[in-house]
Formats: structure tokens, C-alpha cells, sequence
């Protein structure tokens, strides 16, 4: 059984439809990418699935459960996180208090702090700059700090929105280093990228979105090599 | 060792502190006069004030111009209450809180509708609420009398401890205790409450929501930050502190009317917060006493001055102190836009701005 269900999926702004009758699903454990040009409607899909833009049709079921009705702010406590677009980090706070806040909805105390050395260990260069004002850091470690943070949440599913729009080429591919450490890590993800070649070399598998349609998926290898893919969207 | 050191000279500290306040009253009273003993009162009664907006302005980045209502809301309420306007007398610790309370109420309902509002926005609604307010004490005395409109409200009550009156001079342990100290120890005590609920409050969990809320609301509710939630705790928090500063005010002065409730208050206010140090209490309390202080100094200097050396009045000693205090915020801004006293957070987004600002430059 899928971890996240979504069938026939729309979404409208005003009268023009965003996303017009998506199906796609995500087991537990894999990385499953989303690809497409700009304005494809990769975005609203993923805003869709955290509560944060109302869907005009259509089924998501999350952990064999119905999404509607479930206010965005409470998706964390489901176990589903998002990074968004740009990051989102708090840069006023420090590392560690933008780390704290991925925990907000958890209680137990203890077993933060034992998660939170985890995160640590898995970038040593956030324990250094633990007391660091966030905004000060590198986008490869504010990228760090986003994916320690939505760990700490501990979510089923982690959606990952464009972790690598308005970065040099060199932070990107650290990026996607970050979300390979995460992957080994066992948590299950769904990343939305523009940069199609990056993102289909780390996922299993991979759907393409082309104007509010998923016109193409299956196993992120087999994209790769797909005349129509290597045309459209890695530049050969 | 060192950690024994510091908790010893903390302790020390703390000690020098308490005895310097327990005895600021006999000292400025023998030295200055009693009046200055009052307006040391009143000092409390911003400290007071200017922590509850902080909450709101300083903490959760709601700015609000009209947080002198809730304190009216306070004081009204303690007017009513405890006073031969309704003949109801009820005890203090009844009208003071129930007076907090009232006030919190019209927090969360004044931050209802304005939830969706930011920044200038934000800002113009709640001046308005505050007006809305004044103007309703000031009229509310037709058709049925309740708030005795303009006139205001006389013969309040003052606070009764174990059967003694506030009011009064009390002689103790071959002290006279006089009214203005007596209120200066209930102040400062009702202050240190109000500081220690600010500073709990700002290093929590919550705490940390209302920065994160500050600084990018969508991001926050992505870590399940309830946005409105935590909005109408900071607007409820912040006006609690302005209803208990309210009913102490009631009691103190014995009489409330619309006046004392004005947009200049609130913006005094504020002006407290900003030239303090935003978000930093030590910075809130300071600018809240600078405040008070500062304008009574220059009332008491001002017109002196003048006829010792020019012979008679050129301007008004009230004129020339908002004159001499616009030109002091207006340098405060240019020199020091973070405040005199800062928290580490703010100066470093402050430098942080600047150089940003002189890359793009």
C-alpha cells in the first residue's frame, strides 16, 4: 500500500484550472521526483498537499487517510512536512532555534535532543555554527538547516520545493548530496524540481507535469533515457 | 568554577538591585521631593505598559497604535467597579484581575479582524480601535449613564491590603509610610511579575513562534505554527498587562476620564519600546523609565531656564519639551535605530542590514 494516494487531483485559481486531474503516488521509503517547466503546476500540487491551496477535485490519501478538512498548520502533526520554496529559513533565529522549530508540535523533550544530535552528525558544519544567526549561513548550509529542521518533525512524507531555484550550479550539487543523505536516511520524499537532470539521478522513480497534466512517469532511470524527456527537459 | 563565579556575582547583582529599589523611594523622596516619588510610580506603570506592547510590537512584529485602549479597558473596568459611581466596592484582588481579563478579551477581539492585516495596515486599524475606545468612554454616559462620559469617573477607591487602605500613611517600624510608597512597593512587585511572565515568554516554545511568525509566516505554519493562534495570544498577553496597569493606574489617581486614554499615549508607548530596544526587555524597561523621567526633568528645568536667562517665557515648557523630545527620537533614529539597549539579535539584523545595504550600494 501507497503512503500518499492522489487521484484525479485539481486545482483552480479563479477560473483558470492549475492543475487539471493529476494521479500519482509515493511509497514508503522511496524518492520520487516531479519535473517540469515553469508554470507546469508542480508547485500548486505540492501546496495542495499540505492544505495550503484548497483543491477544487479529487482524492489525497495520506497514510490510508483522507487529507480534506485538516487545517494546513496541522499537517505537521500528520507527518507531513514540507521545506518550501527558498528554504524558509528563520534567519533571526540561530541554527539551533531554527532546528527547535522543527520539533514545535512534539513534546517529547528527550528525544529531540538525541534527533537533534543525529542532525549534528549528519552536518557536522551545523554543530560550528549552532548559536549562528540562520541568515548568515551559506545557501548549501541553509539548505542543511532546512532538511535538519523538517527531520525533526519526523515526517512520514517530506516534500521538498525546489531546493535548488536561484543557486550557483556548485551549492546545487551539494543540495543534492544533502537530499541523498537524507534519502539513506530511510525518510520517504517527494521533490519538485526544475532541474530535471539532477533530480531524476537521485530519485527511483519520477513523474513529468507538463501544463496542469502528468503526461509521463515511471522509473527515474528509464526517464533519463527517454527520447522525449532528454529532449524537453535535460538540453540534449 | 567560573560557573560558581558567575551565579555568585549574578547573585550580587541581584542583591545591589533589590536593596537600591527598596529604598529608591525614601531616597528620592528625602532628596527630591514626594512628587518624584509619583512620578517613579508612574515610571512602574509604563514599565508595565510598555512590556505588554512589547509582546505584542516587540515580540510577534504586530504593530499596534492603539494599546493605550486596553489599558483604558483596565482602568475603566477597576473605575466601575470600585467606586461611588454604581456604589460597587469590590476588593481589589476581584477588579484587577477581572480587569486583566477584560482587557485580554478586547485583545483577541480587536486582533480577530485584523489577523489577514500586516504592517501599515495593521497599524491604521489598530489606532482606530484604539479612538473607538476613547470615544466610547467619552460617550458612553447616554442614554444610560454608564462611564459618566467626559466628566469621567471621581472618588475610585484605593487599594486595600488586609484592611489597609493604600491611601493613606501608614507608620511602620518608625517609617512613615506615605500613599505614593505604599503604591511603589505594590507596583514594583506587580512589575517584577510582569517581567518575569515577559522574559518566560520570550525564551519558549512560543517565543520562538512569534519570531518565526515575524519573519515568514508561511514557513512557520509549515512547521505547525497555529498563525492565528499564536497571534491572538500575543494581542490577548499583551493587553493583559495593559488591563493590570490600567486598574493600578484607577486606583492610584483616584479618578479616570477619556483624556488620559489619547493616540499620543499610545504612541508614547511605543515610542518607549523603539527607543529602548525592541524585543529586549532590560531595553523596554529602560526606555520606559527614560521616558517618564526625562520629559518631568525637562518640565521642572525648562521654564526656569528661560526667565534666569532671558528674562521671561520665549516658549512654552510644554511646547518646547515635545519639541526637544521629537528632536531627540529623530536623532535617536539617525544614531542608534536599534535602540539604546538592544538584544543581540536585533543589533546583528541591524549590522546585517547595513552591510547588505552597502554591498548593493
Amino acid at each position: 500500500m501507497s503512503l500518499l494516494q492522489v487521484k484525479n487531483l485539481q486545482v483552480s485559481y479563479g477560473g483558470i484550472q492549475a492543475v487539471k486531474g493529476i494521479d500519482f503516488s509515493i511509497g514508503k521509503g522511496e524518492l520520487v521526483t516531479l519535473i517540469g517547466a515553469n508554470g507546469a503546476g508542480k508547485t500548486t500540487t505540492l501546496r495542495t498537499l499540505v492544505g495550503m491551496v484548497k483543491r477544487s477535485g479529487g482524492s489525497i490519501e495520506f497514510d490510508g487517510k483522507e487529507t480534506a478538512g485538516i487545517p494546513s498548520h496541522a499537517f505537521v502533526r500528520h507527518g507531513l512536512a514540507m521545506v518550501p520554496e527558498g528554504r524558509g529559513i528563520f534567519g533571526k533565529l540561530t541554527v539551533e532555534e531554527n532546528l527547535l522549530m522543527g520539533a514545535y508540535v512534539r513534546d517529547d523533550k528527550a528525544q529531540i535532543l538525541v534527533e537533534m544530535e543525529r542532525i549534528y552528525q549528519l552536518f557536522p558544519r551545523l554543530k560550528e555554527r549552532q548559536r549562528q544567526l540562520a541568515g548568515t549561513l551559506s545557501g548549501g548550509e541553509q539548505q542543511m538547516v532546512a532538511m535538519g529542521r523538517a527531520m525533526l518533525s519526523k515526517p512520514k512524507l517530506l516534500l521538498l520545493d525546489e531546493p535548488s531555484m536561484g543557486l550557483a550550479p556548485i551549492i546545487v550539487q551539494k543540495i543534492f548530496e544533502i537530499i541523498q543523505m537524507v534519502a539513506a536516511e530511510g525518510v520517504t520524499m517527494l521533490l519538485v524540481e526544475q532541474n530535471a537532470r539532477l533530480a531524476l539521478e537521485v530519485s527511483q522513480r519520477g513523474y513529468v507535469m507538463e501544463s496542469g497534466r502528468i503526461t509521463m512517469e515511471g522509473e527515474a532511470k528509464t526517464l533519463l533515457d527517454d527520447e522525449r524527456v532528454r529532449n524537453a527537459y535535460l538540453g540534449d | 568554577m567560573s560557573m560558581t563565579l558567575d551565579t555568585n556575582k549574578k547573585i550580587g547583582i541581584f542583591l545591589v538591585c533589590a536593596i537600591i529599589l527598596a529604598v529608591l523611594p525614601f531616597a528620592v523622596g528625602s532628596v527630591l521631593g514626594n512628587a518624584w516619588v509619583r512620578i517613579i510610580d508612574f515610571a512602574l506603570l509604563y514599565v508595565m505598559l510598555a512590556l505588554g506592547l512589547n509582546i505584542v510590537v516587540g515580540f510577534a512584529g504586530l504593530l499596534d497604535l492603539g494599546f493605550i485602549a486596553f489599558y483604558a479597558v483596565g482602568a475603566y473596568a477597576y473605575a466601575l467597579l470600585s467606586s461611588p459611581h454604581f456604589s460597587i466596592h469590590l476588593p481589589f484582588y476581584i477588579t484587577i484581575p477581572l480587569g486583566a481579563l477584560f482587557a485580554a478579551f478586547f485583545g483577541v477581539l480587536l486582533g480577530t479582524p485584523v489577523l489577514r492585516l500586516k504592517g501599515d495596515y495593521l497599524a491604521i486599524v489598530t489606532l482606530g480601535f484604539g479612538e473607538i475606545i476613547r470615544i466610547f468612554m467619552n460617550n458612553l454616559n447616554a442614554p444610560v449613564n454608564i462611564t459618566n462620559g467626559p466628566q469621567g469617573i471621581n472618588l475610585i477607591d484605593p487599594i486595600k491590603v488586609g484592611g489597609v487602605s493604600l491611601g493613606s500613611t501608614i507608620e511602620f517600624a518608625g517609617l512613615s509610610f506615605r500613599s505614593v510608597y505604599l503604591y511603589y512597593y505594590l507596583f514594583l512587585v506587580l512589575t517584577v511579575g510582569v517581567v518575569i511572565m515577559a522574559s518566560r515568554l520570550q525564551h519558549s516554545r512560543i517565543g520562538r513562534a512569534w519570531v518565526a511568525l515575524r519573519e515568514d509566516d508561511i514557513a512557520a505554519a509549515a512547521m505547525g505554527i497555529n498563525i492565528r493562534n499564536i497571534k491572538l495570544l500575543a494581542f490577548g498577553l499583551g493587553a493583559l498587562s495593559g488591563g493590570v496597569a490600567g486598574g493600578l493606574f484607577s486606583s492610584f489617581q483616584g479618578f479616570v476620564s477619556p483624556e488620559s486614554f489619547g493616540l499620543l499615549e499610545s504612541i508614547m508607548i511605543l515610542a518607549m519600546i523603539v527607543l529602548g530596544g525592541m524585543g529586549h526587555i532590560p531595553g523596554v524597561i529602560l526606555g520606559a523609565v527614560m521616558l517618564t523621567i526625562v520629559p518631568e526633568v525637562l518640565r521642572s528645568v525648562i521654564g526656569p531656564l528661560q526667565m534666569n536667562t532671558l528674562g521671561r517665557m520665549v516658549i512654552d515648557p510644554e511646547n518646547a519639551r515635545m519639541l526637544l523630545f521629537g528632536l531627540a527620537l529623530v536623532v535617536m533614529m539617525l544614531v542608534r535605530p536599534e535602540g539604546m539597549w538592544p538584544s543581540k539579535r536585533r543589533k546583528a539584523e541591524f549590522r546585517h542590514a547595513k552591510e547588505n545595504a552597502a554591498q548593493k550600494g
